[in-house]
């Protein structure tokens, strides 16, 4: 099972949502089965195609994602994944 | 007994601002969506739900939605290009021109349907497409007729936005079958089926940074209206000047002043009843946007562009670096708003003749409508 955190950003949108942990064998499955969990939450970090726009980093293990078009990078049993946005602007 | 015009609703880049008229007076009444950019927000005059077209900088293009009018709100799900679906980067002439896959980058206006037609909304975006909805926006259709038109991988190009996009959308009041787009930059198109055929309705536009001014397409319209009265009567705020139409926009003439203000901008508003008065918010340039001549003012015609007048009674008479964006200018009645970049608006009770200062201290306003 990963283990996922949020940036807090994401709960004024979803205020329900928690570090939880999911059962996934990549990325892409991950937010799949988090927008199952938290409907609409996958249009959050990802475009039209599926890519993790632009502005919005998830990390697998410290690691920033490799594949950001389609989201294959694998996830271990044990995984800890977190998800971040970079706020900038003013 | 409301009426229209007793609340005045503000996109701004850090919320929406809800205005409420009292005593005559517009006053704050909430602020919605606060710290998000609001591209755009309306009331559908059909059931009084408000829509407003969120700018997240990370999170996408958001659609939410109240049905009391601001208090509580929810998100419906935005349009999604469809897999496959690709727009070409860069501009015509260029040489081969890029594909790239078409995703949502910009929910730009947002249009009730026709009276007939409960549950037909449209939106218009970036890169492009126009979204038809026939749920109240439970879900959404790219319009595949204006998507496939000839004109769009070979002539449309960003203008406004980095690629083509759509800012305005005119239903016939006669006829909901009959909608105009105007795109920025290919022009305006016409369907009488609905959106199955599209036709270009740029004849008597000028384009004059192309090589070919008076070509079908194009042309970079800032913003598209019509007289609700007297539907053949539409106004255009164009790149290049002030244009009208009488027929339908089979024509369109060049109405804008050769030597006063009324001539670059991007708003533009037409009277719900006189199509031959309209006004708009001159800025100096394409290549200055500012006020013209650092004064802001109005400009209103009476006559269908013959004569313009140049309203500035209780505007400020200080240098002025205010643009009003296309969306940022709405009439309802007698009654008229504006609001800038700078975070200026300006409310009018008496046709333009005379202005009062509804706020200095906003955000950057790219919105404002009336309801």
């Amino acid at each position: 099972m990963a283990t996922v955190h949020f940036t807090p950003h994401l709960k004024r949108y979803f205020p329900e949502l928690r570090s939880c942990e999911i059962e996934s064998a990549s990325v892409a499955e991950l937010v799949k089965a988090l927008d199952l969990r938290h409907a609409g939450l996958a249009s959050y970090l990802v475009d039209d195609r599926g890519r993790l726009r632009q502005h919005v980093v998830i990390y697998v293990d410290k690691v920033a994602v490799f594949d950001r078009a389609t989201l294959s990078d694998a996830l271990r049993s044990n995984s800890v994944v977190h998800v971040f946005q970079a706020l900038s602007g003013g | 007994m409301t009426q229209r015009g007793d609340s005045l609703l503000l996109g701004t880049r850090k919320g929406l601002l809800w205005y409420e008229r009292r005593n005559g007076r517009y006053e704050l009444a909430r602020v919605a969506h606060e710290g998000n950019p609001i591209a755009y927000a309306a009331v559908d005059p059909r059931d009084g739900a408000c829509w407003a077209c969120i700018d997240h900088g990370h999170w996408g293009q958001k659609l939410s939605r109240s049905r009391d009018r601001g208090e509580t709100w929810e998100e419906l799900p935005a349009p999604k290009y469809p897999d496959g679906a690709e727009v070409v980067d860069g501009f015509p002439g260029m040489g081969e021109r890029k594909r790239i896959p078409a995703v949502l980058r910009y929910l730009w206006v947002f249009q009730p349907g026709g009276a007939d037609q409960p549950g037909r909304v449209y939106l218009g975006t970036e890169p492009g497409g126009l979204f038809v909805s026939d749920d109240s926006g439970a879900s959404w259709t790219l319009c595949e007729g204006l998507w496939n038109h000839p004109s769009r991988m070979e002539f449309w190009s960003g203008g406004g936005r980095d690629l083509a996009g759509i800012h305005s959308i005119v239903v016939d009041p006669r006829n909901s079958k009959r909608v105009l787009i105007a795109v920025s930059s290919a022009g305006v198109f016409e369907t009488v089926d609905d959106g199955r055929t599209w036709q270009s309705r740029t004849k008597g536009l000028r384009n004059d940074y192309a090589p070919e001014p008076h070509g079908e397409f194009g042309h970079d319209p800032h913003f598209v209206t019509l007289c609700p009265a007297e539907p053949d009567r539409l106004w255009m705020q164009n790149h290049f000047g002030i244009f009208t139409s009488a027929d339908g926009a089979r024509s369109w003439i060049d109405v804008s002043q050769k030597d006063g203000p009324a001539r670059f901008g991007f708003p533009i508003a037409v009277d719900e009843h006189d199509p031959r008065s309209a006004w708009v918010v001159p800025g100096e340039s394409d290549q200055k946007r500012l006020a013209h001549k650092r004064v802001l003012c109005v400009a209103r015609t009476q006559d269908a562009g013959a004569s313009w007048q140049t309203l500035t009674r209780g505007l400020p008479s200080g240098a002025s670096f205010d643009i009003v964006l296309r969306h940022a200018l709405d009439l309802a009645g007698d009654t008229l708003c504006f609001a800038s970049t700078t975070g200026n608006a300006f409310v009018s009770a008496d046709r333009g003749e005379s202005w009062s200062c509804l706020s200095n201290h906003l955000p950057p306003v790219y919105s404002v409508r009336f309801a």
